[in-house]
């Protein structure tokens, strides 16, 4: 027992009675460790070769990207692709819309969501078990079977190649209701109970007590409702037709699509699009990993 | 006679009024109150609630109605009558080969993602399970391309996988391997999409699985040290049956990913070569926005959701038969 490290929680070196501790040191024990840092790091060459290869060629003159012997970086840096890009694609627009669609998808749904949220966990009304089977039905479905309905809707609304068309129909999502109904309910009831006798109304308890409690929820949620946005395809491709009005993802890829490409300026426009998830994520990490990790987004 | 009964309605008229006067307004008001007390409890509710009901009701409750609504018809975008086919749409799929193609491509995509997926996720949880620096650097470095846009990343992929200046073939070549256009490629076409799909979501299987090891305490895994489990067995027998149910949740989640496969076969093949990655999501999107048959898309949709529904179902069983949970 002695010999035991309870500490550490790795078997000490020698000791008496057990098999598989007292097995004398071989060299070839190393073996196991040695292969799984080898294929560790090899992965890691796989999973960040692309992104190394996108920063390097949005920094290489066209002729180098054809270059031989091919190379990850440049042989002849230049800024060239960084300064094109906004000149040969509406880039800034791009931006602009992606920002108002992730950005607004996401504010509007933090708040709609929590409202509905507070609603189903903590007030009492006739239809709320409705309005909660309601949101359990919707949180099964996925996105494509609403999709044809959806487009047609938002023709005959006028709404196509529009921000609200892009964002309103996304503007609450079962799921978030979900999430943070299941958040509310572990709230302590008597914090609430408490206000309401001193005569708080509903609103006060819902702003004053209840969202500041839930702001790690709120910040996963956000993350996770930006991300989706900001690096969804499908759903911009559908609702909007104009190049003015697409957004990072589609433009870039329509642009690729497009007759003659520049490499370089093409790869200068997707590290553009990729810095702010990637600033987002080493200054938040957790708020990405506790979203899936806890709750399964996605 | 007459008069009795005068005088029983003047008593009445003598009474009631009498009666109203003292509880009739007083009962009156008391229900006016109970039911203006009954609404203003109730109000804020329905108020707290109207913006995600109402978005859900009209963008989300009436599609999935008016999708299959629409399914049973011979639905085109830009026609003003929608005559009723019945089960003709299922029926036309049925017989349909790029339906069955399509289907055959995003089964075969999810039943090699999905595994992958997750035992590549599993493998590197419990290899950088330990808290330390390096492992810290590498799960960010794993993680990181489920937080990139597959929509830019496959255009990425394209240019690496491009027979001229693509730096995977430039590898393949300098190891006297054959050049090959993938993604021009009946035979590669399809493995290339599934490679940068595993590459996508590896990484998020991997975090999944972490916190779930975070969670076995300590005291189990040294009382199977101590009784002489080595470090095969203390995964075999211990931690992974502790990990069952998040292996469920991963997989289904997987699974579902899997199935709406779309983002980089747009843009890696569109579909090509000759349909060889052609999915259920992309046929979808072809019928639906470039033939503007609303319709059928709709019923595709329709299937595509009975297939997700069935596999989740047939995962729950799968992972619960045995045991308790």
């Amino acid at each position: 027992m002695a010999t035991h490290s309870f500490t550490t929680g790795r078997p000490a070196r020698s000791g008496g009675g057990n098999a598989y501790l007292d097995r004398p040191w071989r060299w070839w024990r190393l073996l196991p460790t040695g292969t799984k840092w080898v294929a560790l790091i090899a992965g890691a060459a796989i999973v960040v070769l692309p992104f190394l290869w996108m920063l390097g060629t949005s920094f290489k003159p066209e002729a180098d990207v054809f270059g031989y012997p091919l190379r990850l970086q440049p042989t002849h840096p230049t800024l060239s692709n960084y300064a094109a890009i906004w000149k040969e694609l509406p880039f800034l627009r791009l931006i602009f819309n992606s920002v108002v669609f992730a950005g607004g998808v996401t504010v509007c749904s933090l708040f709609f969501d929590s409202l509905a949220a507070y609603a189903l966990a903590r007030l009492r009304f006739p239809g709320r078990d409705l309005a909660f089977y309601l949101v359990l039905a919707t949180l099964m479905v996925p996105f494509q079977v609403t999709l044809v309905p959806v487009f047609q809707l938002v023709f005959d609304l006028h709404w196509l190649n529009t921000y609200q068309g892009l964002i309103v129909p996304r503007a609450t999502s079962a799921f978030g209701i979900f999430l943070l109904r299941q958040f509310f309910i572990t709230v302590p009831r008597e914090l609430d109970e408490a206000a309401r006798i001193d005569g708080a109304s509903e609103w006060y308890i819902y702003r004053k007590i209840m969202l500041p409690l839930a702001k790690p929820a709120l910040a996963t949620l956000a993350v996770f409702y930006f991300m989706n946005n900001w690096n969804d395809f499908l759903w911009p491709l559908v609702m909007t037709s104009s190049t003015s009005m697409r957004t990072l993802p589609a433009g870039l890829t329509l642009f690729a699509g497009q007759y003659v490409v520049e490499h370089g300026v093409l790869m200068a426009g997707a590290v553009i699009s990729l810095i702010p998830l990637a600033l987002a994520f080493v200054l938040a990490q957790r708020y990405f990993v506790r979203g899936i990790a806890t709750t399964g987004l996605k | 006679m007459a008069p009795k009964a005068a005088g029983l309605a003047a008593a009445d008229q003598g009474a009631e009024p009498a009666a109203v006067r003292a509880a009739g307004p007083v009962r009156r008001r008391a229900a006016g109150a109970g039911l203006r007390r009954h609404w203003q409890r109730s109000a804020p509710g329905y108020l707290f609630l109207l913006p995600s009901v109402a978005i859900l009701l009209v963008f989300v409750a009436y599609p999935i109605a008016e999708s299959l609504w629409m399914s049973l018809h011979n639905w085109s975008f830009f026609s003003s009558s929608h005559p009723f086919i019945g089960l003709g749409n299922y029926d036309t799929m049925l017989h349909d080969p790029r339906f069955w193609n399509a289907l055959r491509n995003t089964v075969v995509y999810t039943a090699v993602v999905v595994p992958g997926q997750i035992g590549i996720g599993l493998g590197l949880a419990v290899a950088l399970q330990r808290n330390t620096l390096v492992n810290k650097f590498l799960r960010s470095v794993y993680f990181f391309p489920a937080i990139s846009a597959l929509a830019t990343m496959g255009i990425v992929w394209k240019f690496l996988l491009d027979p001229e200046i693509g730096i995977i073939n430039h590898l393949l070549v300098s190891v006297g391997l054959p050049d090959i256009d993938f993604l021009q490629s009946t035979t590669w076409a399809l493995p290339a999409v599934i490679a940068v799909g595993i590459w996508k979501s590896a990484g998020f299987s991997m975090v999944i699985f972490l916190a779930a090891l975070q969670d076995i305490p300590g005291t189990v895994i040294e009382a199977a040290v101590i009784d002489g489990a080595g470090p095969w067995q203390r995964f075999r027998r211990i931690i992974l049956p502790l990990l069952r149910p998040s292996m469920l949740f991963a997989a289904v989640i997987a699974t579902i990913t899997s199935m709406q496969l779309f983002d980089q076969v747009y843009v890696m093949t569109s579909g090509g070569p000759l349909f060889h990655t052609d999915t259920l999501v992309t046929y979808l999107y072809d019928v639906g926005f470039q033939e503007f048959r609303s319709g059928y898309a709709a019923a595709i949709s329709w299937v595509l959701f009975l297939l997700i529904l069935m596999l989740s179902m047939l995962q729950l069983r799968l992972f619960r038969f045995k045991e308790i949970d």
